[in-house]
């Protein structure tokens, strides 16, 4: 627990940290995150997927459903909880899927899961196809008071799409994904949500228009949140230069016109969360055929590096909008009583060295995979410690 | 000199690089005809063959230039190979790289793959077609048929009709010909072409006579008949109605325009027999120059592996190597 937060503190202490020069923020929360266990332990696991996020900062990551079997039931929720407690340095939370099985044809066990202690639900990696079906677990989740988290994308339109359309996709000789396959999502998804009392966020928003969609709703009054992961405002679909698979997530990167309304839309508050979707693949699936390549990066341990050096030191936001961002916002959209460091909440606690400089390497990872875009890219801050509940995590740079 | 380990697109070439490969390629076209003369640049060389889709033109001729310069030609019957027993593509060339081979030739039907293997590999890759992106070999087969007959390319008008949206002969040739000065003009039905070709430097219209009109070269496309089935046209009657080529199409074109086709033709569809087989048609001779071009790509990157020799040698075809060059692509 935090118990003083003050200019001199006289209380003895077991353990002092000289944190002169850094940033002492409250625990980086990651809204987020798939650990890809149960199923997938190759590509990382519920122990190294947390170590991971404490090399990144974050003291509590959520983790999506789409694991295999997919976390649609109770007993998976306590699976994940049990897992976490055993093997995680960081705190987990489950996140449900909306429909058995991710199939979308009927409910999954909404209820059931939010009594195991479910922080949200969302089908993710794919749209509930199904309006009809969505807005009425919209309605029902809304007696839980839990957020549903949309993952917009309509797979008639992607139609085999591997990459931004546009002039790079062009001039690569590759298939794009338009725009228009996540705006009409995000702005369905929107409609649905009115009346229903959901709250309903928003999960990597990459277009401009889904930034404007966004805006507008908000203006209205409508309880939308949205959030952005580091790579869409990072990089642009340039760096798909070279058929590189590590460049390949869905939603894709895109054109340098979307990365400046994302920007703004980080500036204007209309983006509250940044989140990393951090989705580990194994080399297998990155050193092949790009069309043959699975989508998605890991992103915990660059996340915050990548905000600083984007949007803190281009003005874009500033350090304590930035960890707003990375903490307080994501506790208020799960209705957590995390993010904030006053006294008498639990000592999550990130301290953060803002102005060391270096190349990121892949090879430092905590996480099983390496697929990563940023091995190389040169970028400034870094995380010193995590704190979770008063136990250090990460001391120094150093895992515990 | 080709100071090049592979060759995987027009996108990634100079102008004096394809200048020089085509000027090679035409020292190599004398040397077809006379088996004397036939320089064994590629003696204890070995090329495969390695087709992931079908091919007539470009295997075969790949096959006969790295035998008429002495090579050993391979070709792995991917349909009879591992590849069925779901081997990787990195895993077949790092299988293939083991027994030694110097230059692979692979054709596949995702983009990009020819630079994925040519990353995993110690041998020279040569890209035959891959996706929808490039088909480099078929490219310039083509700008040296142009090339004989014009002699030059500055200001040639090129009309590139058909299926432009699928078809990697017309990217890669709109990559070399705007490279080379010349104005390329792309033509077809709206739901088969992309106004993002013009992000390429070609104009796009779907006006087949604006296309055609005072071309110096008409260049027809294969209507592939399975895009009926996905929506993208009615039927091959109205295709042929709207967007075949025929006698009098072809009068928009100059006088002395020259009428190519990549082949394998759709003979009556996007071109009419009479013109295939008219005065103006060079499709014959686009075969024949592909195995002199064909001659010219192995001569010169077997030129620059003799060069480069001893770094070859240094090299380990190991997982750790392909781990380091992966590295070295981000570092270096």
């Amino acid at each position: 627990m935090i118990v003083a937060v003050e200019e001199k503190i006289t209380t003895s202490a077991d353990k002092t940290i000289d944190a002169k020069g850094y940033w002492v923020t409250p625990g980086l929360i990651d809204v987020h995150v798939h650990l890809r266990e149960p199923g997938y332990e190759y590509k990382e696991t519920i122990k190294t997927g947390s170590r991971a996020a404490a090399k990144g900062g974050y003291t509590t990551i959520c983790c999506m459903p789409n694991t295999n079997p997919v976390i649609d039931n109770e007993i998976l929720v306590e699976y994940i909880k049990m897992k976490a407690e055993r093997e995680a340095i960081v705190n987990v939370l489950p996140i449900g899927s909306i429909t058995k099985g991710q199939k979308g044809e009927e409910l999954a066990n909404i209820g059931k899961m939010a009594q195991a202690g479910i922080c949200a639900i969302s089908e993710d990696g794919k749209s509930v196809m199904n309006a009809g079906l969505l807005k009425k677990a919209m309605k029902y989740v809304s007696m839980f008071n839990l957020p549903v988290f949309s993952h917009c994308e309509d797979p008639t339109l992607v139609g085999g799409g591997v990459m931004n359309a546009g002039e790079m996709a062009e001039r690569m000789g590759m298939k794009g994904i338009g725009a228009d396959s996540e705006e009409v999502i995000v702005a369905r998804d929107i409609i649905l949500a009115r009346n229903t009392g959901v709250k309903l966020h928003i999960c990597h928003i990459s277009t401009a228009g889904s930034v404007q969609l966004v805006r507008e709703a908000k203006q209205r009054g409508e309880a939308v949140s949205a959030e952005v992961c580091p790579h869409h405002f990072s990089l642009t679909d340039e760096a798909v230069e070279d058929y590189d698979a590590n460049t390949k997530m869905n939603p894709p990167l895109r054109s340098a016109e979307d990365v400046k309304s994302l920007k703004e839309g980080l500036k204007d508050n209309t983006i509250e969360i940044i989140a990393t979707d951090h989705a580990p693949h194994h080399m297998d699936e990155k050193n092949c055929e790009y069309d043959r390549a699975a989508f998605g990066i890991v992103g915990l341990e660059t996340a915050l590096p990548l905000g600083i050096t984007h949007l803190v030191e281009e003005n874009i936001l500033t350090p304590m909008e930035l960890i707003e961002k990375m903490s307080t916002n994501p506790a208020k959209l799960l209705g957590i009583d995390k993010g904030s460091l006053q006294v008498g909440k639990i000592a999550d606690i990130t301290i953060i060295d803002p102005d060391e400089e270096y190349a990121i390497d892949v090879n430092t990872f905590a996480s099983k995979s390496k697929n990563s875009p940023f091995h190389g890219h040169w970028v400034k801050g870094r995380v010193k410690y995590t704190i979770v509940g008063g136990k250090i995590v990460l001391n120094n740079g150093e895992l515990v | 000199m080709l100071r090049r380990k592979d060759i995987l697109g027009i996108r990634d070439l100079n102008c004096e690089e394809i200048l020089h490969i085509l000027e090679t390629a035409k020292d190599m076209k004398e040397k077809i005809g006379n088996k004397k003369a036939r320089e064994k640049s590629l003696q204890n060389f070995s090329v495969v063959t390695l087709f992931y889709e079908n091919s007539t033109r470009t295997r075969m001729s790949f096959a006969l230039a790295g035998e008429y310069l002495g090579a050993e030609v391979a070709d792995l019957g991917v349909a009879t190979s591992s590849v069925n027993k779901g081997e990787s593509l990195v895993d077949t060339g790092i299988t293939l790289d083991q027994m030694g081979i110097d230059i692979m030739v692979i054709r596949h039907s995702m983009s990009g793959a020819a630079n994925v293997l040519a990353r995993n590999v110690r041998a020279s890759v040569i890209n035959a077609g891959d996706g929808v992106n490039e088909h480099p070999t078929q490219a310039l087969l083509d700008l040296y048929t142009i090339f004989e007959k014009k002699k030059n390319f500055k200001d040639l008008k090129v009309a590139i009709i058909g299926d432009i949206i699928h078809s990697r002969v017309a990217r890669s040739n709109v990559f070399g010909l705007t490279k080379l000065g010349a104005h390329v003009v792309v033509g077809g039905p709206s739901t088969l072409i992309s106004k993002n070709m013009e992000y390429l430097g070609a104009k796009v219209t779907t006006d087949i006579k604006e296309a055609l009109r005072d071309a110096d070269i008409v260049m027809g496309l294969r209507i592939q008949l399975e895009r009926q089935k996905g929506g993208l046209f009615p039927d091959l009657r109205e295709y042929r109605g709207l967007f075949g080529i025929d006698e009098e199409m072809l009068k928009y074109a100059k006088a002395d325009a020259l009428l190519m086709h990549p082949g394998p033709v759709n003979r009556g569809i996007e071109l009419s027999t009479e013109i295939i087989d008219g005065h103006q048609s060079v499709i014959n001779e686009q075969v024949k120059n592909g195995v002199a071009v064909r001659m010219a790509l192995l001569h010169l990157l077997a030129e620059e592996r003799k060069r480069n020799e001893d770094t070859h040698s240094k090299w380990t075809h190991t997982r750790s190597f392909i781990q380091n060059r992966w590295d070295q692509r981000y570092t270096g």
